[in-house]
C-alpha cells in the first residue's frame, strides 16, 4: 500500500488568539507549530496500515518553507517521503489547494489511498479532502472515525446522530479522519534521527485565485466574566446544589 | 425571483433544529425560500410552513449517498435558478456541500454565521478555529453554496405563514454517485447522547486519571446529563474520544456544563461554549475557565465531587 497523508501547519494556539495589525493574520511571534489532531491520527492510520500490509507512507503539506517541520514530525512516527508544496507568500482558498495536491499526487504516486484529517484547525474548510478525491476521480468518505483494509477495498465507518454509518471504498481512494480513530504514538528516538535526515522534496504548484476574499479576522467578543465564586471545597456544595436547584437542573 | 435553496437533515420526529436555523438564515438572502430533504416525516411540511418556506422538495436519492445527494441539489438548483444553496454545518451538511462544491467547480463557504447580499456578492461571517475566530469575507460566486454554523446562530423569527407545495425530485445520477452509500446500523442508546444532552459533566487533567471518573459517572446519571471530557484526557487514554468535548471532539449545548478539572484551553471552550450556564469546580482561581464560567467552586475535585455526590444524593431522595 502506498499512502499520502495531507497535512497543514498551523500555530499552536493555547489561549487567547492575537492578531497582527493588518488583521489578516494570527499573531504567532510567541507560538509554536503543529498540525490539526485529525492529521496527526491520520499519520497514525497510515503508519498502522503499512505496518500491518507493507509499503510507505508518503506526507505533504502546502506551505510555507518552515512547513518541513511538520513533515519531520510525520517522519518521527513512521513516515517515509516528504513533499513540500511551496505556498510562495500567498494565502490559498480549498479549491486551489485541492488542485494543488491533486497535481502532485498523480506526479509524486500513484497512491492507493489518500488521507486527511477531516477539516484544518485553522481555516477548516471542511472541503479539501472531497475535492482533491473529484479531480482524481475518485471515492471518498469523510469524518470516519475506523478505517479497515482488505482486497482491494476500505471500509470506513463512523458514528452520526446515535446512527452507525459505514462505507466500502474500492481503492484507490480518499478517506478524511477524525481524532478517536487511534491514539497517535510518540516518536522513538531513531524516529526523531529519521526526521533529521529526512529528504525534503519540493514542488511549485500553480496558484489560482478564488471567489471567496478574506477581508479580516476578528476575535469574537467574548463576554469576559469572573466567574461567582460560591465558596471553597466541600463547604460550597450546599450552595452549589441550591444552584442547580434555581436553575431548574434538578426538576 | 430569486431563490434559496436548503438541504435539510430529518428523522422520524421531523427536521432537526439545526436545520431549521439554516433555514431561518437563509430566507433574508432570496425572495422564495424552498427546502429540500431525503425521507422527510409528515410533519415536515407544517414545520417547512412555519419556516416561511413555499416549496418542500423531496429528493428521491435511495440511501445516505453523498455525491448522490449533492447531485440531486445540483439538478435541483439549475431547474429552479437557485442563487443560493445552504445546509447546516453538520458532518452531513458539510460533506455533502463539499461535493456540490466540487461537482459544479464552485466555491463552498463552511460554517457561517452570517451571511448578507453586497452587491452581486455576499458578505460573509463564518468560524475559523472551531468559532475561536472569526473570518468577515467578500464572496463573488454565481451560486453561494453555504453551510452555516447553526448552533451558534439564533433561531429566527417566524414569519407569515403561508401554504407549502410539496413535490417529489428525480435526479439523474451516475453510477459512481451511488458507489459510496452508507449502510446505517442505529446505535444501541447509551445513555444520554453528548450532542442533544441537557446536562454536561465534564471532566479535565485535574480529575488525575481514569479512577477519578467514577464519581463524574455518578454525578452525571444523578442529574440526567452526559459525561464529557477536554482532549488531554482522551490523549492520555483515560476516556474514549467519543466524550471528548471541543474542536476535535463533540459540541454540546446544554443547559448546564459543570467543569471538573478543567483549565480552559480555546479548542475545549470552542465545544462549551453554547452552554446556556457553565459552572466550574477548579483548584486553580486563575484558570482561564474562570473567565468564561458563571459560577464556580475553588476546591479540590478529590474533595468537592464526593461531597457533591453525596449532597445530589440526599437532596434528590427528599423530591
Amino acid at each position: 500500500m502506498d499512502l499520502l497523508v495531507c497535512l497543514k501547519r498551523v500555530p499552536m494556539v493555547g489561549g487567547r488568539i492575537g492578531l497582527l495589525p493588518s488583521e489578516r493574520q494570527i499573531d504567532t511571534a510567541m507560538l509554536g507549530f503543529t498540525v490539526s489532531p485529525h492529521e496527526e491520527c491520520a499519520v497514525e492510520e497510515a503508519v498502522r496500515i503499512v505496518e500491518s500490509q507493507g509499503g510507505q507512507v508518503t506526507v505533504l503539506t502546502l506551505g510555507p518553507p518552515e512547513a518541513a517541520e511538520q513533515l519531520r514530525d510525520a517522519v518521527a512516527v513512521g513516515a517515509s517521503r516528504c513533499l513540500l508544496l511551496e505556498a510562495g507568500g500567498k494565502e490559498w482558498g480549498p479549491m486551489a489547494t485541492a488542485r494543488a495536491i491533486a497535481a502532485a499526487a498523480e506526479q509524486a504516486g500513484p497512491f492507493d489511498l489518500i488521507l486527511f484529517g477531516n477539516e484544518a484547525a485553522d481555516t477548516a474548510d471542511f472541503q479539501v479532502g472531497v475535492r482533491v478525491a473529484h479531480l482524481l476521480g475518485r471515492p471518498v468518505a469523510t469524518g470516519i472515525k475506523s478505517l479497515s483494509v482488505e482486497s482491494g477495498a476500505v471500509t470506513a465507518r463512523r458514528e452520526y446522530r446515535g446512527v452507525e454509518e459505514s462505507f466500502v471504498l474500492q481503492l484507490p481512494a480518499v478517506v478524511s479522519v477524525k481524532e478517536g480513530i487511534n491514539l497517535p504514538r510518540y516518536p522513538s528516538l531513531p524516529g526523531r534521527m529519521r526526521a533529521k535526515k529526512a529528504v525534503i522534496e519540493t514542488l511549485s504548484p500553480a496558484y489560482s485565485e478564488e471567489g471567496l476574499s478574506m477581508e479580516r479576522l476578528v476575535v469574537p467578543k467574548v463576554e469576559r466574566r469572573r466567574a461567582a465564586v460560591l465558596g471553597e471545597g466541600r463547604e460550597a456544595v450546599g450552595e452549589l446544589v441550591d444552584l442547580l436547584e434555581q436553575l431548574g437542573i434538578l426538576a | 425571483m430569486s431563490c434559496a435553496i436548503v438541504f435539510c437533515e430529518a428523522g422520524p420526529e421531523g427536521m432537526i433544529e439545526a436545520s431549521l436555523r439554516t433555514a431561518g438564515l437563509a430566507r433574508r438572502l432570496a425572495d422564495e425560500l424552498v427546502l429540500c430533504g431525503r425521507e422527510l416525516p409528515g410533519v415536515a411540511a407544517e414545520q417547512a410552513r412555519q419556516a416561511g418556506a413555499r416549496r418542500l422538495v423531496s429528493l428521491a436519492v435511495p440511501g445516505y449517498a453523498p455525491r448522490g445527494i449533492a447531485r440531486a441539489l445540483w439538478q435541483l438548483a439549475e431547474r429552479l435558478g437557485a442563487s443560493a444553496v445552504l445546509a447546516a454545518g453538520t458532518d452531513h451538511g458539510n460533506e455533502i456541500l463539499a461535493h456540490l462544491g466540487a461537482l459544479s467547480d464552485e466555491e463552498m463557504v463552511a460554517n457561517c454565521l452570517a451571511v448578507e447580499r453586497r452587491g452581486e456578492g455576499y458578505v460573509v461571517t463564518r468560524q475559523r478555529w472551531g468559532g475561536s475566530l472569526l473570518e468577515e469575507a467578500h464572496l463573488e460566486a454565481r451560486r453561494a453554496l453555504l453551510t452555516v454554523a447553526a448552533e451558534a446562530v439564533a433561531p429566527a423569527s417566524s414569519p407569515e405563514p403561508e401554504p407549502v407545495g410539496e413535490e417529489s425530485f428525480e435526479p439523474s445520477l451516475d453510477p459512481a454517485d451511488l458507489s459510496v452509500t452508507a449502510s446505517e446500523q442505529r446505535e444501541q442508546a447509551a445513555g444520554v447522547s453528548l450532542a442533544s444532552a441537557r446536562v454536561v459533566v465534564s471532566g479535565g487533567r485535574g480529575v488525575g486519571g481514569p479512577e477519578g471518573f467514577g464519581v463524574i459517572e455518578e454525578i452525571a446519571e444523578m442529574l440526567g446529563g452526559a459525561v464529557g471530557v477536554s482532549r488531554v484526557v482522551t490523549s492520555l487514554g483515560w476516556r474514549p474520544h467519543r466524550e471528548q468535548v471541543g474542536q476535535t471532539g463533540t459540541k454540546v449545548t446544554p443547559e448546564l456544563y459543570l467543569a471538573c478539572g478543567i483549565s480552559g484551553a480555546i479548542q475545549h471552550l470552542a465545544g462549551c461554549q453554547s452552554a446556556k450556564t457553565m459552572v466550574a469546580i477548579n483548584t486553580d482561581p486563575e484558570a482561564p475557565i474562570m473567565s468564561r464560567a458563571d459560577y464556580a467552586v475553588i476546591g479540590d475535585l478529590a474533595e468537592v465531587l464526593p461531597a457533591l455526590r453525596d449532597a445530589l444524593a440526599e437532596r434528590l431522595r427528599r423530591q
